[in-house]
């Protein structure tokens, strides 16, 4: 489901005279649909960078990156666009709306984005919030008034929204008490049950052992200090 | 006769002027610019009528001139005598002795025929003005017929008041094609604008002819559910009884007192003469009102 | 599919100085495109080429029209790129007072553009008129009040909402949260986003708030000095910026 080929990725920073950071030099991965691979590796290896390199989200300079048939690295903008509308989910560490915008949209907004009927996504949304423990009375306000640990799990059921085919996890369970670490690494198994193909980065080993299937160490991918 | 050129202005200026009266009937409700003179009378006082009339009158033309209707107010008074004075023609107060009728604010009741031109004053000939102040834009939207705008105004006023409150200058579509203001004649008057007479409009300080040859499709602009009313008054003349007429209010007194009467006064005058009788009104010829 | 918009080599000069050079791209329908870059970078210029607003010097502005398909709206005939204007074009300026009849009432200035394409029934016109204010949270008893009796971020919906009536496909933006409360900001962003989802138009959206594209805008381009120098998907130019100045312009950002 998701294939990364030599894959590899500098930053210039033209503002710093030129300075180019090599952060990947022959990343390669694949990861077929029902398993789960977990991405490990120290801090700034470049975990986040690989997916987002798959999310589209960080341009590719060279190799090819095949999220079911296309391309990322090689992809229009729009192309990209409808992969992660239909194809992939990202459940990312920060959560990014519209002000203003109440939890229980912000959860369906993936579904309705898909043409999903407003009352359907609707519930499907107030099913991942109560899942996830937020309380009913939090639906209609902003997720940015929210705590660190909701804003988290509100993030969490968006990614869940909408079963995507390949789903790539940042931290899912990063500052999850318990109870709801549980329940995300159910709804984890779930997917993979269903076929989902799944990347995902745990810093917390207990939860990385029970759901990945695989894990890779991103240090494989780092260029070589010559380059 | 007098030291002035027939009907004040030069040959060469009357010339433009009907060149500019011919485009206008070609083209009808069209705005012709022209070369406005400067005429011994101030802006705003039928300038613009003035000239119209000066360059369609012959020697053997007779003028009739009203001014809201009436023949004996300062306006009219005025501009009749000016061309007493300057193209020695012949004047009348009956409508229908007239060859050319200069008439500001009203059509006269009496229908007009085929032999006779109606001059109107126009102050502001742009309809679209009050609501797009740039001239570029509003000749743009007449050349490609743009007239939502015109519609915008009486959505304003039916908002405003339960009604299409313009009573005056009420803006009409000709010929199925040009929005034109039929200058500020009351709208009871737009029915009329379909008539065997040429109409020709001329308006001085702006600088613009334009006209409605005989017979010409006049139709007012309106909603389909707020149609198009003629409005006038209620009641009946209190001179001669006419109910059909456009009416004019008039304070009799310091107390409130009023009594309304045709605004046509031509028209009034003919109809007592031939027996009709108001309220108010006396036999003919025995008042001293 | 056809492009909704496309956009072939479009420059503009302003004598000598450039207004923009050739600038080339598309805009599919649905498809929300971001134009960013400093005063002076001629994405306004870029905007009103496109809205034909402005006669571009050189190039091509195909866009995809009900009856004809793509056709060049440089070269079309004047009424017809007007009545496109009025019908599946709208434009919202940066200052409300540009594109709002300031003497005219809410409901007259949503009207308009019925009244502009035909509509002669004064009681369907103004339900249509209640109707838009109320989606753009305008109560509909200010239906009979002025413009100039609103606040700015009023004004701006209703701006808004006069355009959209029409249900056009493609919607012009320059700066359109420019000058307002933040928080009035907020609502307004909301507020388009919705709409654009819902009436599934495209848009482009002029504007130097970084923030206002990442929320709204699919895709980026990014202008200086008239050129475009870089474009892609919103969030990937922002996070990975390719060109120097799209480096700078993202740095320069300051984080709240």
């Amino acid at each position: 489901m998701i294939t990364v080929k030599n894959a590899t990725k500098s930053f210039v920073l033209h503002n710093q005279g030129g300075a180019v950071i090599p952060v990947m030099a022959n990343g390669n991965l694949t990861v077929n649909p029902g398993e789960c691979v977990g991405l490990t590796g120290a801090s700034g290896a470049g975990k986040s960078t690989l997916m987002r390199m798959i999310y589209g989200n960080y341009l590719t300079q060279s190799g090819e990156i095949r999220v079911g048939d296309l391309n990322v690295a090689q992809a229009e903008p729009r192309e990209i666009l409808q992969m992660r509308k239909h194809t992939l989910g990202y459940v990312s560490q920060f959560l990014r709306v519209v002000p203003r915008v109440p939890t229980l949209n912000v959860v369906a907004e993936p579904l309705l984005q898909l043409g999903t009927p407003r009352d359907a996504a609707m519930e499907r949304a107030s099913e991942l919030l109560s899942l996830l423990r937020i309380p009913e009375r939090l639906w209609d306000l902003s997720p940015l008034t929210f705590s660190g640990g909701e804003q988290q799990r509100v993030n969490i059921a968006r990614g869940f929204a909408y079963d995507y085919p390949a789903l790539l996890l940042d931290e899912p369970t990063a500052s999850l008490d318990g109870r709801n670490r549980e329940t995300v690494l159910g709804l984890i198994e779930t997917a993979k049950a269903r076929g989902t193909a799944i990347v995902g980065i745990f810093h917390d080993e207990a939860a990385r052992k029970q759901v990945c299937t695989r894990e890779i160490d991103v240090i494989e991918f780092a260029p070589k200090a010559a380059a | 006769m007098s030291d002035y050129n027939f009907a004040y202005l030069d040959e060469q200026t009357k010339r433009m002027i009907r060149r500019a009266i011919l485009k206008g009937l070609a083209i009808p409700g069209y705005q012709v610019p022209f070369a406005s003179r400067e005429m011994p009378m101030p802006y705003g006082w039928g300038t613009g009528g003035v000239q119209v009339t000066a360059a369609c009158l012959t020697p053997d033309d007779t003028l009739k001139v009203i001014d809201q209707g009436a023949d004996d107010t300062t306006n009219a008074v005025s501009i009749r005598r000016f061309f007493e004075k300057t193209a020695a023609i012949n004047v009348t107060q009956a409508t229908s002795d007239a060859t050319v009728i200069q008439t500001r604010h009203r059509i006269p009741e009496e229908p007009l025929n085929e032999d006779q031109i109606l001059v109107y004053q126009v102050p502001i000939p742009e309809p679209l003005r009050f609501l797009e102040p740039r001239e570029t834009e509003t000749r743009k939207m007449h050349a490609l017929e743009e007239y939502g705008l015109m519609h915008v105004k009486l959505f304003e006023d039916i908002s405003q008041h339960g009604q299409i409150a313009t009573a005056y200058a009420y803006p009409v579509k000709v010929e199925g094609r040009y929005v034109m203001d039929p200058s500020p004649i009351p709208r009871f008057d737009n029915p009329k604008m379909e008539m065997a007479a040429i109409q020709l409009f001329g308006a001085g300080r702006e600088q613009r002819i334009y006209a409605i040859p005989p017979y010409t499709q006049v139709v007012s602009l309106d909603f389909d559910d707020y149609p198009f009313e003629a409005s006038k008054a209620e009641g009946a003349c209190a001179l001669c009884a006419a109910d059909h007429t456009y009416l004019d209010e008039v304070i009799v007194d310091d107390d409130g007192g009023r009594m309304f009467v045709c605004s046509d006064t031509d028209y009034c005058e003919s109809r007592r003469q031939a027996g009709h009788i108001g309220e108010q009104g006396t036999p003919y010829g025995k008042d001293a009102a | 599919m056809t492009p909704l918009l496309d956009v072939q080599n479009l420059s503009k000069n302003y004598g000598q100085r450039i207004g923009c050079k050739d600038v080339s791209f598309d805009l599919y329908p649905g498809e929300v495109m971001g134009i960013v870059g400093e005063s002076g970078s001629g994405k306004s210029t870029l905007l009103n080429c496109l809205a034909g607003h402005l006669e571009p010097d050189h190039g091509k502005v195909l866009f995809d029209t009900k009856t004809d398909g793509l056709k060049d709206t440089v070269t079309m005939s004047e009424p017809e790129r007007r009545m496109l204007g009025r019908t599946d074009w709208a434009f919202v300026h940066q200052h409300a007072r540009d594109g709002l009849r300031m003497g005219v009432s809410a409901g007259g200035n949503v009207g308009e553009r019925l009244m502009a394409v035909g509509a002669r029934h004064y009681g369907n016109i103004r339900a249509q008129a209640a109707d838009w204010l109320g989606r753009v949270e305008i109560r509909e008893d200010r239906i009979d009040d002025r413009p100039t009796a609103f606040s700015g971020g009023m004004q701006q919906r209703l701006q808004i909402a006069r355009n959209l009536v029409t249900g056009p496909r493609l919607v012009f933006m320059d700066e359109p949260t420019g000058g307002l409360d933040v928080s009035v900001q907020a609502r307004l962003l909301d507020m388009i986003r919705e709409l654009v989802r819902d009436l599934e138009l495209s848009a482009i959206i002029v504007t130097h708030d970084l923030a206002v594209v990442r929320l709204l805008a699919d895709r980026l381009m990014v202008m200086k000095d008239g050129h475009v120098v870089e474009t892609g998907l919103t969030d990937q130019v922002l996070d990975d910026p390719q060109h120097s100045y799209s480096q700078l312009l993202v740095s320069s950002v300051l984080q709240v």
